[in-house]
């Protein structure tokens, strides 16, 4: 599983895409800081989101494409104990990166410095549902030529709650229990999304290998 | 039930019943459509303007509930693997999508009058039917991207079952979201219970709305049942040569 790092690319490109939104964005919006400090949780959010999204096919199309999948869906392991495996390793080496590194980013668009560890740890928490959900994309598009449209599709309506709540946490702006409810629940949907995804996805896959 | 599941006598009832159909349909759209437009008074608070709520409350309710029976089809194909069932979720997909979009379009043309805007993100159920209207979307985009039908059958029902888990959280997680941002000040027409004289024309549109949907339903059945034997012809033609 340690391979998916070193198929590369992954990773570094979604940072990248992660930095081109933070330079687009004040010259989208303007460059007024305290705009940008009020948007700038958000907006981060929404980058997280979206780099975690554009990697979503690389978690098993090269697999697919090369014949493993097969020669894994053969061997003695339940399909979904490997899929489980491939969201892991994808959450280990891209979500979980990015999460972290991400906030500190948020330096760039003059966010509050006292939210930057909430925003970490918020991150942190929906990382894991990311990934999940990201590989029900992932497995929908392995054997599509162009699918990452379809994966937008499928999968930013499922990432609306990890969205909001984790926003919510951020902004931690729920009265006097903070963000912890939010972060709570965040949680929760990474459990949630544990137990359909490697589900779903092996289920999908199978019909693939078929 | 499972009898009806052979396409063959599916097709025989589909086309007793569809005449029918379509006769209840065109008189309760009549008789409904008459009672919304001319019978029912206006509203003491939203005047003329709530004549909409009896075309655009059914689509909204039809818009939840084809979603719920697809995920029922998807699930009855997931277990007894019966293409029928498959062939239902597919062709639910679409008249889904439309009576989503229809629901919708008539409550930002309420809305305009009433709320002065639109749209309102402020409002819950606008923005969560928006996000049903992006499932229905993307489970339609499936079939459509995928080119061989038995593996886009199954790979549609699990993201259909998937989408129906997860819609329910979705949904959830809007309303919480709109607890948190109040809206300023959004008239609920739900608020106090619907005066008698305005329910019938209510009830009466739902059932006009659900017969249509059950008369399409089955129109849009039966053309996917014959394109699916005019493929296996075709292929079967083409093995000849």
């Amino acid at each position: 599983m340690t391979l998916a790092k070193r198929q590369g690319g992954g990773l570094g490109a979604a940072l990248g895409f992660i930095l081109a939104v933070m330079v687009l964005i004040p010259l989208a919006v303007g460059p007024d800081q305290n705009l940008l400090g009020k948007l700038a949780p958000g907006l981060m959010w929404l980058a997280l989101l979206l780099s975690v999204l554009l990697t979503a096919d690389r978690i098993f199309q090269q697999d697919f494409e090369d014949g493993s999948l097969d020669v894994m869906a053969m061997g003695p392991l339940p399909f979904e104990f490997v899929t489980l495996a491939k969201a892991c390793a994808h959450w280990l080496t891209v979500s979980l990166p990015l999460a972290v590194i991400t906030p500190p980013l948020g330096m760039l668009m003059s966010i509050d410095a006292a939210r930057l560890p909430m925003l970490m740890f918020s991150m942190i928490a929906g990382s894991f549902s990311l990934s999940f959900l990201a590989a029900i994309g992932g497995a929908v598009t392995a054997g599509l030529r162009r699918g990452g449209l379809l994966v937008s599709l499928l999968i930013l309506p499922l990432y609306v709650p990890v969205l909001i709540f984790g926003v919510a946490a951020t902004a931690g702006d729920m009265g006097p229990s903070g963000s912890v409810p939010a972060l709570g629940v965040l949680m929760a949907l990474g459990l949630m999304s544990l137990v359909i995804s490697p589900w779903a996805s092996a289920a999908i896959l199978k019909a693939y290998l078929r | 039930m499972q009898q009806f599941a052979n396409p063959a006598k599916f097709l025989k009832l589909a086309n007793a019943i569809l005449p029918y159909l379509w006769a209840a349909t065109i008189i309760l759209f009549a008789i409904g459509l008459y009672g919304a437009l001319v019978i029912t008074p206006p509203d003491y608070q939203q005047g003329e303007a709530v004549r909409i709520m009896y075309v655009h409350v059914p689509a909204a309710w039809l818009g939840l509930f084809v979603y719920c029976l697809m995920g029922f089809f998807s699930a009855v194909a997931f277990v007894y693997r019966h293409p029928l069932a498959d062939a239902a979720a597919k062709t639910a997909a679409p008249l889904g999508a439309v009576f989503c979009f229809l629901a919708l379009v008539t409550g930002s043309f309420w809305g305009k009058p009433m709320w002065g805007t639109w749209w309102a993100w402020g409002d819950a159920r606008l923005t969560s039917m928006f996000i049903l209207l992006l499932f229905y979307l993307g489970y339609m985009a499936i079939w459509t991207s995928i080119d061989e039908p038995t593996r886009a059958a199954t790979i549609a029902r699990i993201v259909a079952l998937v989408g129906v888990v997860n819609v329910f959280v979705v949904k959830f997680s809007v309303n919480w979201w709109n607890t948190l941002h109040q809206p300023a000040s959004v008239i609920r027409m739900g608020g106090s219970a619907i005066d008698k004289s305005m329910l019938w024309a209510l009830l009466v549109m739902a059932v006009a709305y659900t017969l249509l949907f059950t008369a399409l339903h089955l129109v849009s059945l039966r053309s996917e049942i014959a394109a699916r034997k005019l493929r296996q012809q075709r292929i079967a033609e083409i093995g000849r040569r």
